[in-house]
Order: C-alpha cells, then sequence, then structure tokens
C-alpha cells in the first residue's frame, strides 16, 4: 500500500495534487524559461514577495515530505549519513541532501533546478540554519536571511515587527533585486496579498467546519493536503483563490449533508471520537497511521500542524494596505515561533472550542522546534481540559522510527480508555 | 458456577486467569508462549480451569486439603509423561529418518528421554516450560556423546527440532483422571463425596476477553480483545485496591499507568522503544557477566556501595561493566549499579506519565528481582515521600486478571 497513491482522496485533495503537480512542472521549467528558483521554507514564507519578482519559490520541506510519502526517503537518509550527518540530524535535512546527492530527483520524476538564491527565514526551527549553509556549500548560491524573532513573550512588539521589516528592505528584497534585475514592485506585492487574503478567508472557513457534528474534514490527515496550496508556492495567486473557495463549497456542502470526512478506504462510517492533534505527521507511515484512526472512527478535528504556515484561523490575514509590515507579522506568527504558554493557550482552546473528547501528541524523533516541550503541553493540557492526551511518537520522514504495533497499541489503549470512561463501568 | 476467563497473550508467557461471578480469582494457569498462539492460549485456558478444579477439591475436601495437593502433582506427572511420550515418538521419527545411522541414533534417543523421565518425575507441581526441557536435554545429550559414537550436535538437534513440531500442541489432560483416583474404595466417605461434588461442578465460561501483545492474532472476536495497558491496571487495582499508579517492567517494555478510583486508565506513558530500561537489561548483564538471570538480585542485594552506572544504552553498558571490573570494582557493587539505573529510567518514565500517586503497585517479571524492588523504594521515598508500595509474586497475572474482569464487567448490566 502506498502513502498516496492507494489512499481515496475527496475533490479538494484531488485538486491539490493537480496544483501541486503544476507547481513541479513550473519549477522544472524555471531556467529553461529565465526565471530565477528561490529556495525557502514553509514557516515564514515570502511567497507573494517572491511572486512579485516572478521568481520561482522552491521548498526543501515539502520536497523531504513528498519523499518520506513516496517512500524514498530512507534511501536518501542513508546516502547523507554515509557522507557524514549524525543520526539525530532531522530526517527533512538528511532526505533533503540525500536526494541531492542521489541526482536530485523530485516528485515527478524530473531533477530539481539548482536554487539561485536561499531564502532562509528563521521562524523557531535553527535547524534551518545549518541546512541552508549546506544548501550554499553545495550549490553556491547566497542566502539572504530573515531573522524572525521569537515570541518568548506571547505578542508581537513593534519592535519585532520593526525589526523584520527592515531587514525586508535592506536585506532580502535587495538581493531578490540584483537576483532578478528587477525593482521592487510594491504594487504587484499588494495585488498579490489581496489573493491571499481572500484565500485565508476561504480556508479558514474549511478549518472551523470542523466545528460540526459529525466533522466535514480531518484537520489532520485531511488538512496536510488542504493546507498545501497556500503554504507554498501558490498563496498569493488566483489559482489559490479559486482552490480555496471551491474546497470550501465543497466542506459546506459536506456539513449540510452531515458526511463525514474522507478516510484512506472510503467516506468516514461514524464518527466515534472527537480529537485535537499536536505534532507533525508521519510521513513515511502516513496512510498506515490514518487508517488507524479512521478505522476507529477517530477524527481529528483541529490540529497545531496545520498552522505552522500561519494562524490564520486565530485572525491573521495578509494585509495589502500594510505589506511589508503583515508580512514581518506572518513569520512572527508562523506556530513553531509560538512560545510554549501561547501554543497550550491555543490547544486548550482548540479541546474546548472543537468540542473535542481528547487530543494527541505526535512527537518526531526530528523535530526539536516540535518537540521540546511536548511531554508538559500533554500534562498541562490535561490538567486544563480535564481531557486525557495520548502519547504518541515516531518521525517525520524516517521509517526506522516508526513502529506499527507500538505505535497502534498505544493509541488503541487510549481509544479504549476514553470508550470506557465514555460508558462507565459497573 | 459461573465464569470468565481473560488470556493474556505475552511475548514469553502467555497466562489465563478465571475468575467468578463476583471478581474472585477462581484459578490461573501459565505456559511458554509458542510461535502458535492458539495453542498457546488453549493450553493456558486449561491450566486456568485446572487450576480452579484442583482449589475447588481442596475448598471441599477442608480439613484433608493435602489430598488436593497429591491429586495436582499426579495430574502434572500424568501431564508430563504424555509431554515426553509425544516427544520421544516425534524424536525417534526424526532418527528413523536419518540413513545410516538411524539404529544408533534411535538407541541415543531412547536413552536420553529415560533419563529426561527419570530426571522429571520428581518435579514440583509447576509446569515445564520448552526452555527448561530443553537445556535439561542438551546437558543430557551432551554428557551422552562423551560416551556414545553419536555427536552432541545431531541428538540435541533432534530434540530441539522435535519441540519445535510440537509446539502447535495443545494437548491437555482432564484433572478429573487425577481427582477421581483419590475416591479409592478406602479413602473415607468424605473425600469421596468431595470428588463427586468436585468432579460435577461446571466451571462454566460466561465470557472471556483476551489481552497481550499477541491479542489480534487470539482466537476471539473484536469486541473481546482489549489493551494490555487497560487490563494490567484493572488487575493491579483488583489485587490492590488501592493502587493509584502502577509500574510494569516487562521484559520487553515498561509501562507506567495513572489508575483512577475504580481501577481505569487515566494516562500512561511507555517504554517500548528502549532496551535499556526494559528486563531485557538484566537479560544482557546476565549474559555479559555469564550468570543466570535469578542470581543477579541477590548479587546486587551484597553489595554496600552501588556504582553509578552512566551508560544509557543497554549494549554500551557492557562495554561499562568490563571497565568497572577491570578497574576493580566489586561485582556487586556494579551489579548493584545497573539495577539502580533500570530504576531511574522507570522513575523519569513514572514523572512523564503523571508521578507517583499513592499507592504505586510493581508489577512485571522484573518485579521478583528484590534489588530493582530494593532501589524503587528508595528512589520513591526520594521523590515522592511516604508511598505504600505494593509487590506481589502474583503480578504475572495482573494483565490476564483485569481481561477476565473486563469480560465480567462488561457482561455484567450496569
Amino acid at each position: 500500500m502506498t502513502n498516496d497513491g492507494d489512499v481515496r482522496k475527496d475533490e479538494g485533495m484531488v485538486r491539490q495534487k493537480a496544483l501541486m503537480a503544476s507547481h513541479a512542472a513550473r519549477l522544472r521549467e524555471a531556467h529553461g524559461a529565465g526565471k530565477k528558483v528561490v529556495a525557502t521554507f514553509v514557516p515564514g514564507n515570502l511567497t507573494e514577495l517572491l511572486l512579485s519578482f516572478d521568481v520561482v519559490p522552491s521548498y526543501p520541506e515539502i520536497h523531504a515530505l513528498q519523499a518520506g510519502m513516496r517512500r524514498a526517503s530512507d534511501g536518501y537518509i542513508r546516502e547523507a549519513e554515509r557522507a557524514g550527518h549524525a543520526e539525530d540530524v532531522c530526517s527533512y535535512v538528511k532526505s533533503d541532501v540525500g536526494m541531492a546527492l542521489s541526482g536530485a530527483v523530485g516528485e515527478g520524476g524530473d531533477r530539481l533546478p539548482a536554487p539561485d538564491l536561499l531564502l532562509l527565514s528563521f521562524t523557531g526551527c535553527a535547524t534551518f540554519f545549518k541546512w541552508f549553509e549546506n544548501l550554499r556549500r553545495q550549490h553556491g548560491a547566497p542566502i539572504a536571511m530573515l531573522q524572525v524573532p521569537y515570541q518568548a513573550d506571547g505578542a508581537i512588539t513593534d519592535e519585532m515587527r520593526g525589526y523584520v521589516v527592515r531587514q525586508l528592505e535592506r536585506d532580502v528584497i535587495p538581493a531578490l533585486e540584483r537576483l532578478t534585475g528587477r525593482r521592487y514592485d510594491e504594487e504587484r506585492l499588494r495585488e498579490h496579498l489581496r489573493r491571499s487574503r481572500e484565500a485565508e478567508d476561504h480556508l479558514v472557513a474549511v478549518l472551523e467546519s470542523a466545528r460540526a457534528r459529525p466533522s466535514p474534514i480531518d484537520a489532520y490527515f485531511g488538512a496536510v493536503y488542504y493546507v498545501g496550496p497556500i503554504f507554498s508556492a501558490f498563496r498569493g495567486t488566483e489559482e489559490a483563490v479559486t482552490y480555496y473557495r471551491e474546497l470550501r463549497a465543497e466542506v459546506e456542502e459536506r456539513t449540510r449533508l452531515h458526511q463525514g470526512p474522507i478516510t484512506p478506504d472510503g467516506p468516514l462510517k461514524s464518527e466515534r471520537y472527537r480529537l485535537v492533534a499536536e505534532g507533525t505527521p508521519c510521513w513515511t507511515s502516513f496512510r498506515d497511521m490514518w487508517k488507524m484512526f479512521a478505522d476507529e472512527g477517530a477524527v481529528i478535528v483541529a490540529s497545531t500542524y496545520s498552522k505552522v504556515g500561519g494562524l490564520y484561523d486565530r485572525g491573521f490575514r495578509h494585509d495589502p494596505d500594510r505589506p511589508l509590515e503583515s508580512l514581518a507579522e506572518y513569520c512572527l506568527g508562523c506556530y513553531t515561533n509560538l512560545s510554549l504558554p501561547t501554543r497550550l493557550d491555543l490547544l486548550e482552546r482548540y479541546v474546548k472550542e472543537y468540542d473535542a473528547d481528547g487530543f494527541v501528541v505526535h512527537s518526531v524523533k526530528s523535530c526539536k522546534a516540535f518537540g521540546a516541550g511536548q511531554v508538559v503541553l500533554l500534562r498541562e493540557l490535561e490538567r486544563r481540559t480535564g481531557k486525557p492526551g495520548c502519547f504518541l511518537e515516531s518521525d517525520l520522514v524516517d521509517s526506522r522510527y516508526f513502529s506499527h504495533a507500538h505505535f497502534r497499541n498505544r493509541l488503541e489503549s487510549y481509544l479504549q480508555a476514553l470508550a470506557i470512561s465514555r460508558r462507565g463501568i459497573a | 458456577m459461573n465464569g470468565y476467563l481473560g488470556i493474556d497473550l505475552g511475548s514469553t508467557t502467555t497466562k489465563a486467569v478465571y475468575v467468578d461471578g463476583a471478581g474472585n480469582v477462581l484459578g490461573r494457569g501459565i505456559t511458554d508462549t509458542r510461535a502458535n498462539f492458539e495453542a498457546a492460549s488453549a493450553v493456558a485456558r486449561a491450566e486456568a480451569l485446572a487450576d480452579a478444579r484442583f482449589k475447588l477439591l481442596a475448598t471441599m475436601l477442608d480439613g484433608a486439603s493435602a489430598l488436593a495437593g497429591q491429586a495436582r502433582l499426579l495430574h502434572r506427572r500424568s501431564e508430563r509423561r504424555a509431554r515426553l511420550e509425544r516427544l520421544e515418538r516425534r524424536s525417534l521419527d526424526l532418527a528413523a529418518g536419518a540413513g545410516d545411522d538411524a539404529s544408533n541414533l534411535r538407541a541415543a534417543v531412547e536413552q536420553l528421554f529415560a533419563e529426561l523421565s527419570r530426571r522429571t518425575a520428581s518435579a514440583p507441581a509447576e509446569a515445564l516450560f520448552a526452555d527448561a526441557l530443553l537445556s535439561e536435554a542438551a546437558g543430557i545429550a551432551e554428557g551422552a556423546s562423551l560416551v556414545s559414537s553419536v555427536p552432541y550436535e545431531r541428538l540435541a538437534g533432534i530434540f530441539e527440532r522435535a519441540l519445535v513440531a510440537d509446539d502447535a500442541d495443545a494437548t491437555t489432560l482432564d484433572p478429573a483422571a487425577a481427582i477421581a483416583s483419590l475416591a479409592t474404595g478406602t479413602a473415607p466417605e468424605t473425600v469421596q463425596r468431595a470428588v463427586d461434588r468436585c468432579l460435577a461442578e461446571p466451571l462454566a465460561v460466561d465470557a472471556q476477553a483476551g489481552t497481550g501483545y499477541g491479542r489480534h492474532r487470539l482466537p476471539f472476536a473484536k469486541e473481546e480483545i482489549r489493551s494490555e495497558i487497560l487490563c494490567h491496571g484493572l488487575g493491579c487495582k483488583s489485587t490492590f485496591s488501592r493502587t493509584r499508579t502502577v509500574l510494569d517492567i516487562g521484559g520487553q517494555d515498561t509501562k507506567a499507568i495513572q489508575l483512577d478510583e475504580r481501577g481505569l486508565v487515566t494516562s500512561f506513558q511507555m517504554n517500548d522503544r528502549c532496551a535499556a530500561g526494559c528486563g531485557r537489561y538484566l537479560g544482557y548483564v546476565a549474559d555479559e557477566l555469564g550468570l543466570d538471570l535469578s542470581a543477579l538480585g541477590p548479587m546486587a542485594m551484597a553489595s554496600h556501595r552501588p556504582a553509578r552506572i552512566n551508560s544509557t544504552c543497554t549494549v554500551f553498558a557492557g562495554t561499562e561493566i568490563r571497565e568497572r571490573l577491570a578497574l576493580g570494582e566489586l561485582r556487586e557493587d556494579v551489579v548493584a549499579g545497573l539495577h539502580r539505573a533500570i530504576v531511574v529510567r522507570a522513575m523519569s518514565l513514572l514523572a512523564r506519565s503523571g508521578g507517583v500517586a499513592n499507592e504505586l503497585t510493581f508489577s512485571g517479571g522484573v518485579g521478583r528481582n528484590p534489588a530493582v524492588v530494593k532501589f524503587l523504594r528508595e528512589l520513591v521515598a526520594e521523590h515522592y515521600g511516604n508511598v505504600t508500595i505494593n509487590v506481589s509474586a502474583e503480578s504475572i497475572y495482573a494483565g490476564a486478571l483485569g481481561a477476565a474482569l473486563f469480560a465480567r464487567l462488561e457482561r455484567v448490566p450496569c
């Protein structure tokens, strides 16, 4: 069983795949079409700015997760370890390094172009530094650095915003101008941001549809498909506006018909448990993990992973009237840039607002940005909500860390305990 | 008599517990887990029901309960004889197919089994597991190879293959024969009556539940399968009614479980990833030191100054052991340090699961190790103060007991 090929999909997922494939084609043809390629990260991405310069964005994280889904990442990781990368290095990095060492063949089977610029937006993940330092060594491409201050005190200050805006003005935009030979076009940027805002409104409606009983979406397994376009090369495009408008209509229809979400084996027959999910997915065993939940009628009604590219559901919108300021706020507000207390508050609100029976914390070996403090989150969230949590462990794209039997044992035990405590006992 | 059965299919042993309508334990059975899970669960079930039958007899015999023990011993010996006969038949078949050496081999096999029967004839009433039998047979084969032309490997190899082939055999004897044998013509009437009453009592299984890692392979309906975390929690609570935290250190995993006042799980943490926090660690240490696993605890208890062991990894602990011994540290101090290390990891798991609430019940095979218990008491007192810690030799049955209790609870209308 593959992770994606054998998964039954709803229309939103099918359209998403087509969109992502179109971007892969654009990437492949970029240099041939005389366009520059800029590598960057999902958290804190500046897609609208890149589009305004007519460059093609490239997302190594997305390449890594795609490699995981098609089960190529294990081989890449081995290559990277043979080249000297340590075991505890993030598996996204090793997959990317190994993929490059193996000929840089991406999703569609074509060679990925070498980046012309590395836009290092540092939002809450220190590994990004070393990753791009490696890529600079590998490709000789320059780095344009955007240092995004961590929201340690749970709020964005004027100083923090100003600091990011100044870097955009002094470092990032000039780097893009040098790269492309074009001037910064603020009007174009505003246009993209206008479209971003519209798409974001639709996305939030989709995410919030999970408040319904039954939820028409799975806000974790399904949502990773839905957020794909907006977290990557499509935010700010007309295609994204269309995509999210259509997705919203599809989801609203399912809500009207009281239909549950799609699962790998078809539409969910019965919603038995509503859960909130904290943590990244496991890409190499994506279908397996999803099925474990779906088989038990467990639906994720809210997740934090679907916010790594922005907390739109808490009110943030890109703002064409404040272009650089709102880009700064976007970067500052990504999930992995939030303090632990803020993450905890968010999770608590999700459990309550989405009427969840409990929550799962999926901790992955690779990711310290997510992982640090997850046990504290678990204990505190249980205390605050009175709802039980389940602690699951695996990894992003290194399948050596996913043990089906142990994973399933923990999840099953948790759901059985939930069921029994709901039923009561003589 | 109404009854409910729980079966815990573990990695090393399979346990069964039979309880009555009030949840009291009537019988327990244990066998070694085989490749054939159906056979293992059938044997465990038969053992539990036989145990119940003998306990019933003991109750009915009132003052003459030594007779029940006698019947049990007789039963066990009959079973053992039957098993050895079966193994001998299989071994002879294997020897017959051995080509030109067949007649020598046959003779060697017959001698081996004669010696094995002699040695096990006076063994106690517990079940004899395959590895113990193999160990005994290997010893005999080694001796035999010194005085005959049959090489050790051939003879021991035949026995091992016979054992493997016998793996799926779930034949058990009905204890009725052994019990009935007490009611001889010269037996007092009270005994005759007790035997009749005992044998007439039906041991019904009104509902059953299965648990353990192999649970999905049990021949049970899906609704009858329960997670071993839940079963363990409920089982420990049943034995020690004020249990709120359970620590279970097994051979291959460690669990820290928090319970509510009903014995239902509120949270748990598993170490199912690292051998250094499980019984496997001690097994490795025993191998490294060339000791029997059962000798480790007593050796550790003899230490006055446990070493601080630094390795986080079972594999690297071996290096550290050798280094320390080479530097002149006492074996008992090093071994004590290793025991302390496994408890330190358990404390970390307990902390992650929510801490240690009063009372803590310590279960799992490792609970039989006195040094582990000692360090657990010390470290719990140090970090959590005055907490009652329950340890019981019966705790290996906690999972099966919990499963039986779930079978009972789910059947009893609320």
